[in-house]
């Protein structure tokens, strides 16, 4: 007789450690690029091309991650919070990673340094979004522990001001992000045009971290509200 | 008379197999919520199901056993020939044994329940006349396989329900833990002694009046309460500071209650599904000791007692592999959650023992857990496969039918008389 138990094949997979696990993923990702910045700013080009393969590394497992849990969530699931909530957060997550690529490939692809006089205030603002981010994936490091308690009660109010703490981030990060620009702005004259305007979006793209971080923590307060 | 011998041998030997059938597969469904949920190990499981399904089987198992024995088919038709319904009896219990064994092997979800009702009412309807089949008894049955998935699933919502607003959703989990779970002890002790000790224990010869039931039944309720509570306040209370460890202590409390609801489920699935295997064979004894269809003596205990043997060696030999794999395969259910599925279920069970009801163990379990995720309890289930549990009995009635038809044509062709 052969049985594994066809009442075990009722329980789906929960999604807690695969968004975990990716959220890991797509924080480990981010924090490489101060390393990168800082070669970039010792002009140590080998440095920066490592410091960029690990990402991209890092971006493509965690893109695995993201497959394998979009396949665990067929349609006919039964979840205490909804599938759509679910996969929003995943990708949410996942374009934490992508956007770590994207200015990892200008920086590597176009060679670019930034500008001395605002060299530090860069790294300033970045570590701030990746303060953000860390502060997402330790919100989504509870959902385990909010499945356990079934998304209510003292565990909901301890996520709850966790994504509190998340959104000021973000606002500290937007004023950094503001200064950062006028700084650049006063450098314009002095810098080569194409130059510039690759810098603004490197800028942009760094604040966009801290706001997709913001964003899963607002997915996960949906999860609770429901 | 040396034929009845043989008869009842025949009948003791189909029996046996169907119970180490029965014990080899089915016991591990009714035990997934309890091994599922880690709370106990799979030995101490393996050494709980021994001992209440042996128990549920010859304490509570009479009224199931009944039902099959004489309840479905219209023995009156037979006075002529009472060789017919032996027959028929073993055709069934055969059929239900192959068609079980075809199943497992494939790891189709099949009921032993839908087998053998299906088996027993196809060699009644075809093998002698349509209306030697008591439709109206099976009418019923059928109904139940339908309502025990939503009592339980209904229970199971309850229960849960209870338990987040009792316990989980305050903001120091343990303590309220410590306050509540005793009461859910006592539930338990208390209402699964309640409908046995009310319904179940005529046929051992005993009697009680509803007073003394009540009362039995509140003594060993406190006796589970008493035994449950001091192994609880061993586990060392945890300040809810201390985060990470809060809710592992709230479970391992649940803990100590998942190992009353495991003892509760075996009770159960013994009691209903010992019948399975020992109701057509009770029949065959009844009929080839008195040489007369009419079945009036109550089911003999020793017919219980064989049931209750051939589940335990199945799960010596077999099911103890099953529960083995059952367990390790559920990483989803904690012990809050497997309390309320498996109480739910037990209940469940229980009081259609109590009422002579044969139900699908299998069936209920699911409808359980089912109500435990409605409540938000379960991260996961998968609707497809439930909903491909709760149809295979579609096929396994038509299957068991047919299986036994053959049997008992062959039977009537070549059996000596």
């Amino acid at each position: 007789m052969n049985t594994s138990g066809y009442i075990s094949r009722i329980f789906g997979t929960s999604p807690a450690r695969p968004l975990q696990k990716h959220m890991d993923k797509a924080a480990k990702c981010a924090h490489k690029l101060p390393k990168l910045i800082r070669a970039t700013y010792r002009d140590d080009w080998q440095k920066a091309a490592a410091a960029r393969e690990k990402i991209v590394l890092l971006e493509h497992a965690a893109d695995d991650l993201k497959r394998d849990l979009r396949l665990s969530l067929p349609k006919s699931l039964l979840m205490p919070v909804s599938r759509s909530d679910v996969l929003e957060m995943l990708s949410r997550q996942d374009r934490i990673a992508n956007r770590t690529k994207d200015i990892s490939g200008l920086i590597i692809g176009r060679r670019i340094i930034m500008p001395e006089p605002i060299q530090q205030a860069y790294l300033e603002f970045l570590e701030r979004n990746l303060d953000a981010v860390t502060q997402a994936r330790k919100s989504v490091h509870e959902l385990d522990k909010l499945y356990e308690s079934g998304f209510r009660g003292a565990e909901a109010d301890l996520v709850m001001e966790m994504t509190d703490e998340l959104g000021r981030l973000e606002d500290q990060s937007d004023e950094l992000q503001v200064k950062l620009r006028a700084q650049l702005f006063a450098l314009e004259p002095d810098l080569h045009p194409v130059d510039v305007i690759f810098l603004y979006k490197i800028i942009d793209r760094t604040g966009d971290l801290g706001d997709l971080a913001q964003r899963v923590g607002s997915r996960l307060l949906m999860m609770i509200a429901r | 008379m040396e034929l009845a011998i043989f008869y009842i041998i025949l009948a003791a030997l189909f029996a046996l197999f169907m119970a180490w059938g029965i014990g080899a597969n089915d016991v591990a469904n009714a035990m997934a919520p309890s091994v599922g949920s880690k709370a106990i190990t799979i030995k101490q499981a393996i050494i709980i199901a021994a001992i209440f399904e042996f128990a549920g089987a010859v304490l509570a198992g009479g009224g199931v056993t009944s039902t099959i024995r004489r309840g479905i088919v219209d023995a009156s038709l037979l006075s002529g020939q009472p060789e017919l319904l032996i027959y028929g009896m073993l055709s069934a219990l055969l059929a239900a044994g192959v068609w079980l064994l075809i199943a497992s092997r494939f790891g189709w979800p099949v009921s032993t329940t839908h087998t053998i009702i299906g088996a027993v009412v196809g060699f009644a309807a075809i093998g002698i006349g349509v209306s030697a089949v008591h439709w109206p008894q099976v009418g019923r049955i059928a109904m139940s396989w339908v309502v025990s998935p939503l009592i339980a699933g209904v229970m199971a919502w309850l229960l849960f329900i209870s338990v987040q607003r009792l316990i989980l959703f305050r903001d120091n989990p343990l303590k309220y833990a410590r306050r509540y779970v005793p009461f859910y002890m006592f539930l338990a002790g208390f209402f699964m002694t309640w409908v046995t000790v009310d319904k179940g224990l005529a046929h051992v010869g005993l009697e009680f009046t509803t007073l003394q039931s009540n009362l039995v039944a509140l003594l060993v309720g406190a006796l589970v309460t008493a035994i449950g509570t001091f192994f609880m306040l061993r586990i060392p209370y945890q300040e809810p500071e201390k985060r990470d460890f809060h809710f592992v202590t709230v479970e391992r409390i649940f803990g100590i209650l998942m190992v009353i609801t495991a003892c509760c489920m075996a009770f159960a699935h013994g009691s209903n599904d010992v019948a399975n295997a020992v109701g057509p064979a009770a029949a065959v004894v009844s009929v080839a000791l008195s040489g007369d269809v009419a079945q009036e003596a109550i089911v003999p205990i020793w017919i219980l007692i064989i049931g209750g043997i051939g589940i335990v060696i199945g799960l010596a030999t077999y099911g103890h592999r099953v529960i083995a794999t059952v367990g390790q395969n559920i990483t989803a259910l904690t012990p809050s959650r497997g309390f309320a599925a498996g109480l739910a279920a037990a209940a469940t069970i229980v009081m259609a023992s109590g009422t002579g009801l044969p139900i699908s163990t299998t069936h209920t379990v699911v409808g359980a857990i089912l109500g435990v995720g409605l409540a938000g309890g379960i991260a996961a289930i998968n609707l497809r496969v439930v909903g491909s549990i709760f149809m295979s009995w579609v096929i396994t009635v038509p299957a068991g039918a047919a299986l036994s038809v053959v049997f008992f044509l062959l039977m009537r062709a070549l059996m000596p008389s």
